[in-house]
């Protein structure tokens, strides 16, 4: 009997991830190039796509598809990871990256600024983004010291705490829109849903300020990795637990902030992209970081360009077709994983 | 002989209670240093202060004789393993990816393992005897398994010092004395200092080189186990009569609680 190694090749498999996912991707991002609404058949656009075909063409394609794609791949991204650090933070499995109440925080700041009648850009963006720093400023002071940080993690206190601020600001936000009038009704609750149709090339540098948080979220797979195993395991193997938890907790609070002023509350991605590569690759946070980070940018394309195709008329807001393709598609990976 | 930790003058308390008071202790290099003491005596605390994880009011910890507070986790970690009380039951890591992990403080920025780093850990598998267990999940284990996978994991952190928190606690006899062997084993021939806390008295007399015996947060004594499991100072910590006299097996103290009914017939009128 020959024995098996007592590891499997951990390189071999990482590059095996990056590698797949990684053309899931360059195969999203260029069908996203390559077709949209205009009645411009898939192969004009794969035409003008390599410098061929028509300049309205060429146009449409590198002035408002290619920021389109841009944002749906950095938010997709963004909240697939931020899902993922949460769910490892707070140990459960119904962590989102909404879940200490950003999306309630940067909700109330959004409405606020277009009830105020401001611009969608910068305007809106800037209040959706200080509302939702406003809730993370709340969420720091509250647990105050490190020591206390640690001990409400492990109590669900931040937890708690959090579901209580989207409680509070899901009441303001119900108030914001009863006193609104009919014409602004669309735009929030557009913007409530999730929407991608106002993005423009001057908001693409924004979407730079996610890529430091990436990184770093990446430079501590491994930690949390052994923070699964508790605070005082971690720090025994060379973990500075309250250090990693606050920088975890801010630089993903931060990402996720830049998005959702972006692009509103699009839900459902942060929660089941990490869910499926658990299901798909197993816990190592070290296979998961690239594997959510790819895989989250590749299905919010393929949401974006749905949204984009199947509606006769104008377009649908893509955070419906993310909890419509992605319910199904969970419940049917969890399915065969038990049998 | 060269101290590797120290606790000088430590005091440490919550919300007023004193839990540590003036404890000071040396532990030298291959020492099998055993804690022991009541419920409540501040045991765990000790231990949780000279592996860093609290923060003591007043006193210092040194390790390898530096300042523990002037030194990262990460640094202490290269030197010091640790094997706490409890780990989560939903850990969702195989065993050979938990023991693997101990590599972590020696790793780079990235955490990828070498090939020197698998057969550390596999080495570590096998000293502890559980390769054969390497692709089971932490809940697929027995107690025994799951203490050895735990072990196993602190050994590949290739420490000069490894602190634990009652590892026999919740074990049968055969699992408690084979989880002392491979500490004694581990601490003989690597020279690797070990430092435990345990509620079996008899078990320390046995295998530790010193003792400490804590009580209410204060040194009650200190030395060998002749020297600490005496009737007066047992008594005077536990508050209960524990019988002592020389186990025939190795000539240490041999501790047995005395059951009341007994306790009334000899001692005659005591309590």
């Amino acid at each position: 009997m020959r024995s098996r190694p007592v590891f499997d090749k951990f390189g071999l498999r990482l590059l095996g991830v990056i590698l797949v996912l990684g053309l899931l991707l360059a195969g999203s991002l260029l069908l996203g190039l390559a077709t949209g609404s205009s009645r411009a058949s898939l192969a004009d656009g794969w035409q003008a796509l390599w410098g061929g075909g028509s300049s309205t063409m060429a146009t449409i394609i590198w002035q408002i598809r290619l920021p389109r794609v841009l944002l749906a791949a950095t938010v997709g991204a963004t909240l697939a990871l931020g899902g993922l650090v949460f769910q490892a933070l707070l140990r459960n499995p119904l962590a989102e990256p909404y879940i200490l109440g950003v999306s309630g925080g940067s909700a109330i700041g959004a409405i606020s600024g277009m009830l105020l009648g401001f611009s969608s850009f910068p305007g809106v963006t800037l209040a959706s983004f200080s509302g939702s720093m406003a809730v993370l400023a709340v969420v720091l002071l509250l647990t105050g010291s490190s020591r206390r940080l640690r001990a409400s993690i492990s109590k669900d206190g931040l937890l708690l705490g959090g579901v209580m601020m989207n409680a509070f600001c899901g009441a303001v936000i119900m108030f914001l829109i009863s006193i609104s009038r009919h014409t602004e009704m669309q735009q929030i609750l557009f913007w409530l849903m999730g929407d991608f149709s106002l993005m423009t090339r001057e908001r693409l540098p924004l979407l730079l300020l996610a890529v430091p948080c990436f990184l770093l979220i990446a430079i501590h797979a491994r930690p949390m990795n052994l923070l699964l195993l508790g605070a005082e395991a971690a720090a025994g193997m060379g973990v500075a637990v309250s250090r990693t938890i606050v920088l975890l907790l801010v630089a993903t609070t931060f990402m996720v902030s830049v998005v959702v002023s972006q692009a509103g509350l699009i839900g459902f991605v942060g929660l089941v992209v990490p869910h499926v590569f658990r299901v798909l690759l197993g816990p190592d946070h070290r296979l998961l970081v690239p594997a959510s980070l790819l895989g989250g940018a590749s299905y919010l394309i393929v949401c974006d360009l749905l949204a984009r195709l199947l509606p006769a008329a104008g377009e649908m807001p893509v955070g419906i077709l993310t909890a419509l393709i992605g319910a199904p598609l969970f419940i049917f990976l969890l399915w065969r994983a038990k049998k | 002989m060269k101290t590797v930790l120290a606790g000088r003058d430590l005091v440490l308390g919550y919300d007023g209670r004193t839990v540590l008071d003036r404890v000071s202790l040396e532990i030298g290099e291959g020492e099998f240093f055993v804690i022991i003491g009541p419920n409540g005596a501040g045991k765990t605390t000790l231990l949780k202060t000279l592996a860093g994880l609290e923060r003591p009011q007043r006193g210092t910890v040194t390790v390898f004789e530096k300042n523990l507070t002037r030194m990262g986790r990460r640094d202490l970690a290269r030197v010091m393993a640790l094997v706490p009380q409890q780990l989560p039951l939903d850990f969702p890591f195989t065993v050979a990816d938990t023991v693997l992990m101990g590599r972590s403080p020696h790793l780079g920025l990235l955490g990828l393992e070498s090939a020197r780093d698998r057969e550390i850990a596999a080495a570590a598998m096998g000293f502890t005897d559980i390769l054969h267990l390497r692709d089971r999940t932490l809940d697929q284990l027995s107690g025994g398994e799951r203490q050895r996978t735990v072990i196993a994991r602190a050994i590949c952190q290739e420490p000069r010092l490894i602190l634990l928190d009652e590892p026999t606690a919740a074990l049968d006899p055969a699992h408690q004395l084979k989880v002392m062997d491979l500490m004694e084993r581990f601490c003989r021939e690597q020279r690797v200092t070990v430092v435990m806390v345990s509620h079996d008295l008899n078990l320390a007399a046995l295998y530790g080189s010193r003792l400490l015996l804590l009580h209410r947060g204060r040194v009650a004594a200190l030395g060998s186990p002749a020297e600490v499991l005496t009737e007066e100072l047992l008594f005077e910590a536990y508050g209960c009569r524990l019988q002592v006299d020389v186990n025939p097996l190795a000539g240490v103290p041999r501790v047995t609680p005395v059951p009341g009914r007994v306790r009334g017939l000899s001692a005659g009128g005591e309590d």
